[in-house]
């Protein structure tokens, strides 16, 4: 019996272990135990007795069920076993544990361990660390059956996960910014401005299916254990939906789309700034995961992300409406530039771990907690101060200060990850805050573009 | 027809869990928690391809056993039962083959299980899933759950068992 109170965690699936004085306590809080054997006819049977725990002398005394005698010569199991049904939601309090050893007929002696809390391993981090379990069984069933048997989802949902489509909003927000300061301006084409739109989109989805590709081939996918629907990547490779090979053509597809129509807008506008704004796009968005840059490897990731959906994304989108660069657009560019890289950043929180080991040496890895969330702030309060700056000194009309409504969002992240920090699934409402953060300073802004045009046009 | 014994019958329609032994690597009983279905006939339970290690003992070695032991998991029922067979795992398709044989009577169960459904793209994996056919062989019952009494024994029909 040792000391220890839980089985160290790590990657793969939960280990049995030494069984534990902890072990004991536990077995302690079932009302009865289930008693397992393998009987004379080679069946298992079961069946539930009472039972003490003596915690000084490591045992369990069972108490003896009529006509059906614990063997003594053989190895029994113990098991201890809580659910709560909840009607019409499903079950909660899951927990169960299971000990193996000998008895004598009146006491039980465990010798080995195994058992599963979702207090302590939620189900869903449970399930991620089964992943290497399911594909080997996979394997193994497409050898037993001799053709290939993979996991499958439908083609929309496939396709909704592979490119993690819900995150084009990122891209959504600085385009549409760029286009609403050149229209200020006196320059909107609407179906250039809708090529742009469909442009970034293609480019943004083969930048994310890039990041997967490199990210499962480094390992940082399969050592996370924690993903959410934020954070952790798409996944597909991990759970063997898509081969490695399968989303290098899909991002060759996407990039291919992406490339094709931001040479069209080139030769729209013949603006060779456009054409340089695009190859640095594409060149910070791959070069994030992938070598030789890796740039989210070496601690610039953050800085990638907001050079690509700030200056370059909201740049670009001003430049095919109007042909030329401005400092108004390059300003405003890094209110969403710096709200981008903080979902990134809050992203990255539950991935740390993760990321640690596959060398990934993002701000959560390398910063205390402390310094993570006061880095948020920071960085959420300079958005808010370029946005006053801007009006103060006229770059931008005024009411785009609409966006400071939005201060509230930002303060409630900045609480919640005080609150959540460490833990990943209730991590999740935060994260999905920050996002909506971006959502609706971009959005008042905008709106705060079209005010200052209508205004423009009835004065 | 199945032929085991009315009160345990019952107990397999209302239980939301039963404790399925299998027998593991060097003849050790692996217990695992799970929801019991049954057709009048068969038991039926199921597995996620990521809980799959009790499918490779199944496949091993199909001799089982399910225990219906917890009154909260039984609605209330007090009484006991471990039902013995042999079973078999049904995994021609994992990602359907359980929806054409289990999934009615999964619902019936378990009315939740449909918003989990609804979420199949959030979690792929654990739907993708085989299903364990038990053929009853023999039956333990213990009324009210007094396992200090000794058990009704039944056991089938040798064609059954045959």
């Amino acid at each position: 019996m040792t000391a220890t109170a839980t089985a160290p965690m790590r990657s793969g699936s939960i280990p049995a272990h030494a069984p534990t004085a902890t072990d004991l306590e536990r077995l302690a809080t079932y009302p009865y135990v289930v008693v397992s054997w393998i009987d004379d006819a080679g069946y298992p049977t079961s069946v539930a007795t009472s039972f003490e725990v003596d915690a000084s002398g490591g045992t369990v005394p069972i108490g003896s069920p009529a006509g059906v005698p614990i063997p003594t010569d053989r190895e029994i199991s113990l098991t201890g076993s809580h659910i709560r049904p909840q009607p019409g939601i499903g079950y909660d309090e899951r927990r169960y544990l299971q000990l193996w050893g000998r008895s004598d007929g009146a006491t039980f002696t465990p010798s080995r361990a195994w058992g599963w809390d979702e207090a302590e391993v939620p189900f869903f981090e449970y399930s991620e660390r089964s992943v290497p379990q399911s594909r080997r069984y996979l394997a193994a069933l497409s050898v037993e059956k001799g053709r290939t048997i993979r996991p499958r989802l439908s083609p929309f949902w496939l396709a909704l996960r592979t490119t993690r489509l819900p995150f084009l909003s990122a891209t959504a927000v600085p385009v549409l910014l760029g286009i609403a300061v050149a229209a200020s301006h006196g320059a909107f084409t609407w179906w250039t401005a809708l090529l742009t739109l469909i442009g970034g989109s293609f480019a943004h989805l083969g930048i994310n299916v890039t990041n997967d590709i490199f990210d499962t081939l480094s390992g940082a996918d399969d050592a996370n254990t924690t993903p959410t629907q934020f954070s952790g990547g798409s996944r597909v490779a991990v759970y063997d939906l898509v081969s490695i090979r399968g989303l290098s053509w899909l991002a060759l597809g996407l990039f291919a789309v992406a490339g094709a129509i931001g040479l069209l807008l080139v030769a729209i506008t013949q603006s060779l700034t456009l054409l340089w704004i695009g190859i640095a796009g594409v060149i910070v968005g791959v070069a994030y995961t992938a070598p030789p840059l890796k740039l989210v490897y070496r601690g610039l990731g953050e800085i990638a992300v907001a050079l690509g959906f700030g200056p370059i994304m909201l740049l670009g989108a001003y430049v095919v409406q109007t042909g030329e660069l401005g400092w108004e657009p390059f300003v405003l560019s890094l209110v969403p530039g710096i709200l981008i890289a903080l979902i990134l950043y809050v992203n990255e929180i539950p991935d740390r771990r993760s990321d640690a080991e596959a060398g990934k040496r993002t701000l959560p890895v390398r910063l205390s907690p402390e310094a993570v969330r006061a880095g948020y702030l920071v960085a959420a309060l300079a958005a808010f101060a370029i946005v006053v700056a801007g009006v103060v000194s006229g770059l931008f009309p005024w009411p785009a200060l609409l966006a400071l409504a939005a201060v509230p969002i930002a303060l409630r992240v900045h609480q919640g990850l005080k609150v959540h920090y460490d833990s990943p699934y209730t991590l999740m409402a935060v994260m999905g805050q920050n996002v909506n953060l971006n959502l609706v300073v971009g959005g008042l802004l905008f709106v705060g573009y079209v005010v200052a045009i209508v205004i423009s046009a009835l004065a | 027809m199945g032929w085991l014994p009315e009160p345990v019958e019952r107990l397999l329609e209302v239980a939301l869990v039963g404790e399925l032994t299998v027998i593991g690597r060097g003849g050790r009983p692996i217990t695992h928690p799970l929801i019991p279905l049954y057709d009048g006939t068969h038991v039926y339970l199921h597995s996620s391809t990521l809980f799959s290690k009790k499918l490779e003992h199944i496949k091993a070695d199909g001799r089982v056993s399910l225990a219906l032991t917890d009154p909260v998991a039984m609605k209330g029922n007090p009484d006991r039962a471990t039902i013995q067979g042999t079973a078999r795992v049904i995994d021609d398709d994992p990602h359907s083959d359980w929806e054409r044989l289990i999934l009615q009577l999964w619902q019936a169960k378990e009315p939740a299980i449909n918003d989990f459904l609804k979420a199949r793209v959030a979690l792929p994996l654990f739907f993708e899933r085989a299903v364990i056919e038990i053929t009853p062989e023999r039956c333990l019952y213990w009324k009210d759950g007094r396992t200090d009494r000794a058990p009704e024994e039944h056991v089938a029909p040798s064609e059954v068992a045959a």
